[in-house]
């Protein structure tokens, strides 16, 4: 539900959420060393395949949107990540649109970059119950802030949109729960399998 | 002996042919990447990927901008003209639009509700408004002709080639392998997590609304993501024995821009000036 179709979006919100976009994209491909592309671009795609999977909740079901565990395995280069993943998403599925781009990526990525620096403050290394929950934190913030740029977008367009905004916060309260056990289980398991991965206790001065 | 069993399964590969070389290539089809897409040459088909691009850019741009239904009407027209040179299967598209459509509503539901203006009807004593009727239509119309627009244009230009095209452009080189390296890879772990889903239903596992299955799914994910890392150290590995330094070269060849380019630029630098004229004509 992160992606607002075109046409929807008035020309002030759509500029500003392109020039956001725009600085974070550069600022993360400048970050991103050539060495470390198939990493991240592996892991973007275990992302992207994940969000295709629906969870049945009641008599519908809902999909993940993983930014907040995109942000905290890729830091800011999960801003250049999403802006793939949502291109990718438009030309073979056709959701959203291309003037929106800009704002879509950064309703999901801003909230991933800020969840990376709650995670990499929250976490301890040896302190895996703590990691767990601050992973679980990270999936959760992450799915709820996006429901917020999104509903701020829409409201910020147009007096009319506020009903829709605030149906659009409520709907997302589901995915946010399952996003959160979902996220906690992921970083529980890549822990125990490959805890060297998920050390930072060197990087609390890189990040904010 | 085995011809007919042999030529079966081309039908499922894609043909590659060299430009330079007399060889053809036979790579299989990616999934999400022609498969919807008729074998033959499509009129579309051999539009320069650049000007596609910059077409699909340009059309989104005005589109959004138009305020007109007679405007709107056109541009949907004319997505519609694009889609069937483009010539997808029909199903594929219609899903897309669809999904497309369930987001709408969901928002168009309010808007005759939320915008004052002259009464049309009453529902359970909120009452509906004409403008806002209008701008629900107009919303719908814009929507829907930029995603008809994408898919023709851009749906039917494969994974590959959209990203050599960004290359051509002059887009980011880094961002560029980031898209390319990432299309390849969901394809990869598509297959390998149907792999693993396939292991845990043999062992009865059905997705439900519960604790369980969020959590199984995720160490599912994150067992994708372990071997994920893994393999993206020995692909860099790899990188590194051919001497890899930032850049890669991208194997399909520019093909010289020739008279159906400079038509379908022509025609869309038309269609362009057709919307606005309009536009301005019913304003």
């Amino acid at each position: 539900m992160a992606h607002i179709p075109d046409g929807v979006l008035s020309a002030p919100v759509l500029v500003a959420g392109a020039a956001l976009s725009l600085v974070g994209c550069a600022y993360g491909l400048q970050q991103l060393a050539a060495e470390r592309i198939p990493q991240v671009a592996l892991l973007s795609a275990v992302l992207f395949v994940a969000a295709l999977v629906h969870f049945p909740v009641g008599p519908s079901s809902v999909h993940l949107m993983l930014n907040g565990l995109a942000g905290v395995l890729l830091g800011w280069a999960a801003f250049p990540a999403i802006l793939v993943a949502l291109l990718l998403q438009a030309v073979l599925f056709g959701f959203g649109g291309l003037v929106v781009l800009g704002v879509n990526a950064m309703n999901m990525a801003l909230p991933a970059v800020l969840c990376r620096a709650l995670f990499v403050a929250l976490f301890r290394s040896g302190n895996r119950r703590r990691t767990i929950i601050a992973a679980g934190l990270a999936g959760g913030i992450g799915v709820m802030l996006t429901a917020l740029l999104v509903a701020l977008a829409l409201a910020l367009s147009g007096q009319e949109f506020v009903a829709a905004a605030k149906l659009i916060i409520f709907t997302h309260i589901p995915v946010a729960v399952i996003e959160s056990i979902f996220s906690a289980a992921v970083i529980d398991l890549l822990l125990r399998v490959k805890p060297e991965f998920l050390n930072f206790t060197g990087m609390k001065e890189e990040y904010p | 002996m085995n011809t007919s069993a042999s030529s079966s399964a081309m039908h499922s590969l894609a043909k590659v042919s060299h430009p330079h070389a007399s060889v053809t290539i036979y790579l299989p089809l990616k999934k999400g990447d022609r498969e919807g897409f008729r074998a033959s040459e499509p009129l579309l088909k051999t539009v320069d990927a650049r000007l596609r691009l910059a077409a699909c850019g340009l059309f989104a741009l005005i589109v959004v901008g138009l305020t007109q239904i007679p405007a709107l009407l056109t541009a949907l027209a004319l997505a519609g003209c694009a889609v069937l040179a483009a010539r997808p299967e029909l199903a594929p598209t219609l899903r897309c639009l669809a999904a497309l459509d369930g987001f709408m509503l969901f928002i168009l539901f309010f808007l005759p509700f939320t915008v004052p203006g002259e009464m049309v009807f009453s529902l359970n004593g909120t009452t509906a408004s004409y403008e806002g009727v209008l701008q629900a239509v107009e919303i719908l119309l814009k929507a829907n002709a930029v995603v008809l627009m994408i898919l023709a244009l851009l749906g039917s230009l494969g994974s590959v080639e959209l990203g050599h095209a960004m290359a051509r452009l002059r887009l980011p080189v880094k961002f560029v392998q980031l898209f390319l390296f990432t299309v390849r890879y969901i394809e990869v772990l598509d297959r390998e997590y149907r792999r693993l889903r396939t292991a845990m239903k043999a062992r009865g596992f059905r997705l439900r609304c519960d604790l369980h299955t969020w959590r199984s799914v995720g160490y599912l994910f994150g067992m994708l993501l372990v071997r994920g890392i893994e393999r993206a150290e020995r692909i860099l590995a790899a990188m590194r024995c051919r001497g890899f330094q930032g850049h890669f070269y991208p194997m399909t060849e520019a093909k010289p821009v020739d008279r159906r380019d400079y038509a379908f630029a022509g025609l869309s630098v038309a269609a362009a000036c057709a919307l606005i004229v309009l536009e301005y004509l019913h304003s």
